[in-house]
């Protein structure tokens, strides 16, 4: 019941932040100096295409009338269309999400599996070589320009050593068995054909590596600092007290409390995760949200970038949402506010 | 009054009594100086910090070929690979990259510098408004600064640029309009919570006007918070900068900055494997430096966080 009216207000609260960011994209989409409509009708183009061009975008009203228009699509699930090539640019985004998300999540899925048992060992083995190295690799893996250290991957992995495809998501050549979720490693697993799986995944595995590495490295620092607090707490000694197992105490008892903050922290990392993708998905040609943000940026087609922006916003607050009612359900004790 | 004392004390006794009136502070800090001794990756991470502000004041002076910052052309030397002559090989149109690198180092230091100066600036100033009026101001402040942490700062940055024209300038202009919601959310809940504190309600009822209140007693108390999270984030502005210069919105040619280096290099992979490592490389030594340098001052400041 607490659970319900908390996610109702949580999502009422949505709304008035998505009116703002939208003013906010519309602001920044309408400094360009530049006038973006002659640069979409190319530089042969004749006044009348131009003025025909503006009219079609409705770019020759007034700046709040277009505001209202743009909102009035947007109420409509229509976030405008590209002035280049005149898709829409909900159809580019379903299209070019799937990548991205797929990313994200094999990303996300291997930071946490690597960076708990390495928080765990560090925590244990504190201030001792185990500790040290994992604190060392932290600090230099978010110290690391990913988009240098994808391109250092992909010349030493894949054009010197040939062990992992170059960039893309998928073999051009082969055709793909078949698209439901549009997330390849699904489709391959549900049309259960592990070649295609196996090379969706051979494509996916240096890209998420690199995506991975902030996640691991936060991960990694947030998680030990808990398991080490949790540690003293009183009812660990208590259990050793009672003669409890080291092994029980640690995985059962201690993990448990102290997972908490970083399931909570996952949330944050999604988001963050997905702008960051950008710079990843330009290096290995990934085609994925980012790739068509820039492409459409570097055109200064402003159209995508503000149905983007939104959609990119839209997800990390329902994410962050999200998080925070799960957060109640692992953690009885907090009381939703 | 003081400064009449100042006069008639001899300066050794003067010393003597501003070591007596501040006993407490010198204590403080040179249990922080201790403290960050503790830590070598501090200690590394400082040097490292010396050596790059080094590298940066006086590479003008020393750089080999120092035209190649500014658009030389010798396209008889392009592509060589690092040599005596070119330690870290030359680039497509013959520039020696060491050069370039060592140059690229100070408008790294500086942009880096100069972002966290504007959102610094913006972020503590709306932040200590917000925190200290309350009420209807702060909910306006602190929405405006929900609605900027909604969208992965990239994003933005991306947009802005683009909108403004690519330039170092303009995407440091778009990374400090990115960076302020940070300063202005810390800001803002130490603010909140000090408000309560006794000094703050002492200074109030003998008459302490409000800027005073917010700027003189109140900012000391959590400069250190706002220290430490600069220190940190220098390096991942610099990080952002060269990501910006990277997509292609940041510096451009012939400008030696390090993101917009591995952008051009990366056309000359995989053969020409030097123009792009080295400017990474640099990179890497900077914004680890910098993240060394703030873990150990967070260390100092906030004992409790190291457990």
């Amino acid at each position: 019941m607490q659970l319900r009216y908390y996610l109702i207000r949580r999502l009422l609260l949505m709304i008035p932040v998505l009116i703002g960011l939208s003013i906010i994209t519309f602001v920044i989409s309408h400094l360009v100096p530049g006038d973006p409509i002659r640069l979409a009708a190319g530089p042969q183009a004749r006044l009348e295409e131009i003025e025909a061009l503006a009219r079609e975008f409705g770019m020759d009203k007034p700046l709040h009338v277009q505001y209202l228009n743009f909102m009035k699509g947007l109420f409509r699930g229509d976030l405008g269309r590209s002035m280049l090539d005149h898709r829409l640019v909900r159809t580019d985004l379903v299209r070019y999400f799937p990548a991205t998300l797929e990313l994200v999540l094999v990303s996300m899925t291997f930071a946490v599996i690597i960076g708990i048992p390495v928080a765990v060992a560090s925590a244990v083995y504190r201030d001792r070589w185990p500790d040290q190295l994992s604190r060392i690799f932290a600090l230099s893996s978010i110290s690391m320009p990913r988009f240098w250290l994808a391109i250092m991957l992909q010349l030493i992995l894949a054009q010197y050593l040939r062990l992992l495809p170059v960039s893309g998501r998928f073999d051009p050549r082969t055709p793909f068995p078949c698209h439901r979720t549009g997330l390849l490693l699904l489709d391959a697993l549900l049309a259960l054909d592990l070649k295609s799986f196996g090379l969706a995944l051979k494509h996916i595995a240096l890209p998420a590596f690199c995506q991975s590495l902030t996640a691991l490295a936060l991960i990694t620092r947030f998680l030990r600092a808990d398991v080490l607090e949790t540690l003293h707490k009183d009812f660990v000694m208590m259990a050793r007290a009672s003669g409890i197992p080291e092994q029980i105490i640690l995985f059962k008892y201690v993990l448990k409390n102290a997972l908490i903050a970083t399931v909570s922290m996952l949330g944050f990392l999604f988001g963050f995760s997905l702008g960051g993708s950008l710079l990843i998905e330009t290096v290995f040609d990934w085609p994925g949200v980012g790739l068509y943000a820039m492409k459409s940026a570097m055109a200064l087609d402003f159209q995508p970038i503000m149905g983007i922006t939104l959609f990119i916003g839209f997800l990390f607050t329902l994410v962050n949402l999200l998080t925070d009612a799960m957060y109640g359900v692992l953690d009885p004790r907090i009381r939703y506010g | 009054m003081a400064a009449e004392v100042a006069e008639v004390l001899r300066p050794r006794e003067w010393l003597g009594r501003w070591r007596e009136e501040n006993q407490g502070r010198i204590e403080e800090w040179r249990r922080g100086v201790y403290r960050f001794r503790q830590s070598t990756l501090s200690i590394v991470g400082l040097a490292i910090i010396i050596f790059l502000v080094i590298v940066a004041l006086t590479g003008p002076y020393w750089v080999p070929y120092p035209e190649d910052a500014v658009g030389a052309l010798h396209m008889e030397e392009r592509l060589h690979p690092p040599s005596r002559a070119h330690l870290f090989g030359t680039d497509e149109v013959g520039r020696d990259i060491f050069t370039r690198v060592v140059l690229g180092t100070q408008i790294s230091l500086k942009v880096g510098m100069m972002i966290l100066v504007v959102a610094i600036s913006i972020g503590v100033t709306l932040g200590g408004i917000a925190g200290y009026f309350g009420g209807a101001v702060n909910e306006t402040i602190m929405r405006l600064t929900d609605i900027m942490l909604t969208v992965p700062g990239i994003f933005l940055a991306l947009a802005i640029t683009a909108a403004l024209g690519p330039g170092v300038t303009n995407a440091m202009l778009a990374l400090s309009i990115m960076w302020w919601p940070g300063y202005c959310r810390l800001v803002q809940a130490q603010v909140l919570s000090a408000r309560e504190e006794d000094y703050v309600q002492a200074a109030l009822s003998i008459g302490a006007s409000r800027p005073r209140i917010i700027f003189r007693h109140i900012l000391p108390n959590i400069i250190s918070a706002i220290i430490v999270k600069a220190s940190m984030d220098i390096g991942f502005a610099i990080l952002n900068l060269a990501a910006l210069g990277f997509i292609g919105v940041g510096a451009q040619q012939p400008v030696p900055e390090w993101g917009a280096m591995i952008s051009y290099g990366r056309k000359y992979l995989p053969n020409w494997w030097w123009y792009s490592t080295f400017p990474g490389l640099a990179m890497f030594l900077t914004v680890f430096g910098f993240n060394m340098f703030g873990d150990g001052l967070r260390d100092v400041f906030d004992p409790r966080a190291r457990r």
